[in-house]
């Protein structure tokens, strides 16, 4: 862990900082939300008859502050960092920088508050209504204006390749949260899509989808191709594959959403279509993790004694996981069997809690000692707990979620000899307790691993100006 | 579509495909300007790249499944108006009502097209219509004996019925119990049949609070109908509803027995039996009064086929024989 001299170029690291303590903070509040209507799956009445603590209204909660809030501020932080030092220049925009934080932390409370509250567009991942999409707009422009701004004034010939993703991402966020978002006010909290029917659906997986690919998915590689290479002290494995796998990526995942919308009332054409590019999709995506687990070559034995770095490979193959899992769901013949059961929740924290939450993870490990002049973190001993912890609990998280996606979509089809259907709806549930119990525990899991990295990161925070002393290699 | 649309869908699509495999030929060539497996040269931050080839599975896996995409595209409709060559379809698409939808299943039959939510009704049909047509050959009286058919009757009672009457078919608040011998429309096979066929549509509890004279005259109403079934009210409201309970007469009869009583099946209730389709307290059945009630029983011909609502008939029938 040892860092290049930065005393050259005066990096703005202030909002890097303030990103980096709240991700940390909402990725304790985002799972925290997460376990709670877990629970209510199982335990109905933990809803205390509150209208605030339904299910409805805090599932929308939970995705929002898991996506926006834990993901997105991971991205702010690391694209802010990575954007700086691979450019040798500080953050373009000057206060423009600190206004995206403060932005980005009102919309997130926005959200926090009047999700419960019942005010919702009702789109999956765009629940927020108009006036707090304007904002979020308005930040993610100046966000754009930062993060470009940086790019053109940079002292470097090339733009490093994490750029390329985060820029990527940036863009299409822009672009997707402007098109699904658009809408007609009616009053101060409400509005309708501009968009009817099957056009209004095709717009919201147009946007839900590619909220997946550009911003968990896009977004994250950039902060995998800086801090892998960095935390193993290993060259990136191949340039021209990322070359290949990059725009791949950016132009064929933008055409994946209509494989949400398999066997509905969407032209066949257009399912024909989503479906071709989803599967064309699946190579270049992993070209991103081959990429990343090969440019440990070399420095494989580092993964026995760096948590920090466990993290981070173990998040690639996560992610490997989930983009095959993604195009074979893409099929519309599996697709049959796996839509609206709790294998799409699976596959989903399989990418969520293995790929986008553990780079993360391990992004802050590496990051948190950097900016508050540490060179190490309070405890290693910790990470490694929280490492064990969080992987204990998706592996039974995304388990019980495969076993009882899959019996729910046999269930659901199986037909007797007289052509009735086998099982009622309400057996299915029944069926499911057993596994909603087991993905319970795996979130108390995840959400006690946060917990450890929280205190963690107060520790390193508290400690006094380089007093941690980075760990040497043995 | 338009042409015009067709067009662009195409370009674009096979625009994209064809890309990804330039971009991947440009890619497996070493354009780099450096010896493969040496370093570009550039440094970020200490980070630096090198210039290994694609990994050869890889590589090759990519171009299987261009390949895969192109095949797809050719045999199924996807690039705007092309059909595809198997001439599949997943359902007759843009109808808009039932005669459209049976004659497009009609039509695409004869053209021998691959349409495959039809294929799929017509080979469940060929399965399954003769077991429905033996059960309903026979009366439902016998059916409701049959231990078997009251069990098919059962399992489609709760994928079509339930989630209004209750897996128990006991009902719930506004949909009536029919596990009781209380009915509204009758409680014979005919009857029950006939309800589940057409369905129903209650002539309509009309709001009842201006004919009254206001919120006075819906109190002594509903004090005394709820007397009717010996339920404890205040005496003067029941004795000043009585005289008011004129206007009910015509639906739920002189002494509030129902229509179904009077041998019509408009389904005004039986207001002396103490059931209560929405409710028994004395604040439901005020609301009932000042505000009506318009409960609907959809059809299901059309939905099930008469040979399926037979059985299900059979099993409802069978639930107020025990």
């Amino acid at each position: 862990m040892t860092q290049s001299n930065t005393s050259a170029v005066d990096y703005n690291f202030d909002v890097v900082r303030q990103f980096t303590v709240m991700t940390v903070i909402w990725g304790i509040f985002g799972t925290l939300v997460g376990v709670l209507i877990a629970a209510q799956l199982i335990w109905p009445a933990l809803n205390f008859d509150t209208p605030w603590l339904t299910y409805s209204r805090l599932r929308p909660l939970h995705t929002n502050a898991v996506i926006f809030a834990f993901g997105t501020s991971a991205l702010f932080a690391t694209s802010y960092y990575v954007v700086q030092r691979t450019c040798k220049t500080t953050l373009f925009g000057g206060k423009l920088a600190s206004f995206t934080f403060w932005g980005w932390q009102a919309v997130i409370v926005a959200a926090a508050i009047s999700l419960p509250m019942g005010y919702t567009s009702s789109k999956e991942y765009a629940e927020l209504e108009w006036p707090i999409d304007i904002l979020l707009g308005i930040v993610w422009m100046s966000y754009a204006i930062v993060f470009f701004g940086t790019l053109i004034k940079r002292k470097t010939s090339h733009i490093y390749v994490a750029n390329w993703f985060f820029g990527a991402f940036i863009i299409t966020v822009m672009i997707l949260h402007i098109g699904n978002s658009m809408v007609i006010p009616v009053s101060l909290m409400k509005s309708y899509s501009i968009y009817s029917g099957t056009i209004d659906a095709m717009m919201q997986w147009w946007y839900g989808h590619n909220a997946v690919g550009f911003l968990l998915t896009a977004g994250f590689l950039g902060m995998m191709y800086y801090f892998v290479p960095k935390q193993a002290e290993r060259p990136v494995y191949s340039y021209r594959l990322s070359i290949v796998h990059f725009w791949a990526i950016i132009s064929l995942y933008i055409w994946a959403g209509p494989h949400h919308l398999h066997y509905t009332a969407l032209p066949d054409w257009v399912q024909s279509v989503g479906m071709a590019m989803s599967m064309v999709l699946f190579l270049p995506s992993w070209g991103g993790m081959i990429n990343g687990i090969m440019t440990l070559s070399g420095a494989w034995h580092k993964l026995r004694y760096d948590p920090i770095l466990r993290f981070l490979i173990v998040s690639l193959s996560f992610y490997g996981m989930s983009t095959f899992e993604g195009p074979m769901m893409a099929i519309k013949s599996v697709n049959a069997l796996s839509h609206y059961t709790d294998w799409t929740i699976g596959h989903v924290h399989s990418g969520a809690l293995g790929w986008v939450a553990m780079v993360s993870i391990g992004a802050m490990y590496h990051l948190i000692p950097v900016l508050f002049n540490q060179g190490r973190m309070y405890s290693i001993k910790l990470i490694n707990v929280h490492f064990w912890m969080h992987t204990a609990g998706i592996i039974l998280y995304i388990v019980a979620m495969w076993i009882s996606g899959v019996m729910q979509g046999l269930m659901w089809r199986a037909v007797n000899t007289d052509g009735t259907l086998t099982y009622s709806f309400v057996e299915s549930l029944t069926a499911s307790y057993p596994f909603y119990f087991i993905r319970f525990v795996g979130g108390v899991l995840v959400v006690a691993g946060f917990i450890l990295m929280a205190y963690n990161m107060f520790k390193t925070i508290a400690a006094k100006d380089g007093s941690l002393k980075p760990v040497e290699a043995f | 579509m338009s042409s015009f649309w067709s067009i662009w869908i195409t370009v674009l699509s096979l625009g994209t495909l064809v890309g990804c495999y330039l971009l991947l030929r440009m890619c497996l060539t070493n354009f780099a300007g450096v010896e493969e497996g040496e370093s570009m040269g550039h440094s970020f931050d200490g980070i630096e790249e090198l210039n290994n080839p694609l990994p050869g599975w890889w590589s090759k896996f990519f171009l299987v499944t261009i390949a895969w995409a192109f095949g797809y595209l050719l045999l199924y409709p996807g690039l705007g108006n092309w059909e595809g060559l198997l001439g599949w379809k997943s359902s007759n698409q843009g109808i808009l009502s039932l005669a459209e939808s049976k004659a497009m299943v009609t039509a695409s039959k004869e053209a021998g097209l691959l349409v495959q939510y039809d294929r799929e009704i017509a080979a469940a049909n060929a399965r399954y219509n003769p077991i429905f047509e033996a059960y309903a050959a026979r009366s439902i009286e016998d059916l409701a004996t049959d231990k078997a058919a009251l069990k098919v009757g059962q399992r489609l009672f709760l994928h079509n019925c339930s989630q209004c009457h209750g897996s128990d078919a006991r009902g719930a608040t506004g949909f009536p119990d029919l596990s009781d011998k209380d009915w509204l429309y009758g409680g014979t096979p005919e009857a029950i049949k006939e309800s589940i066929m057409h369905g129903r549509r209650a002539a309509g509890m009309m709001p009842w609070k201006a004919a009254l004279g206001g919120e006075q005259g819906v109190k002594e109403v509903a004090a005394y109908v709820l007397s009717l079934s010996n339920r404890k009210v205040d005496t003067e409201l029941a004795k000043a509803g009585q005289t008011k309970f004129a206007l009910c007469m015509a639906c739920h009869g002189t002494d509030g027995t129902g229509s179904l009583a009077m041998g019509i099946a408009i389904g005004a209730p039986n207001l002396t039996d103490n059931t209560w389709l929405y409710g028994n307290s004395p604040r439901s059945v005020e609301e009932s009064i000042r505000n009506g009630r318009a409960g609907v029983m959809p059809a299901w011909k059309e939905l099930l086929g008469k040979e399926k609502v037979h059985v299900i008939s059979a099993y409802v029938y069978s639930l107020s024989q025990k």
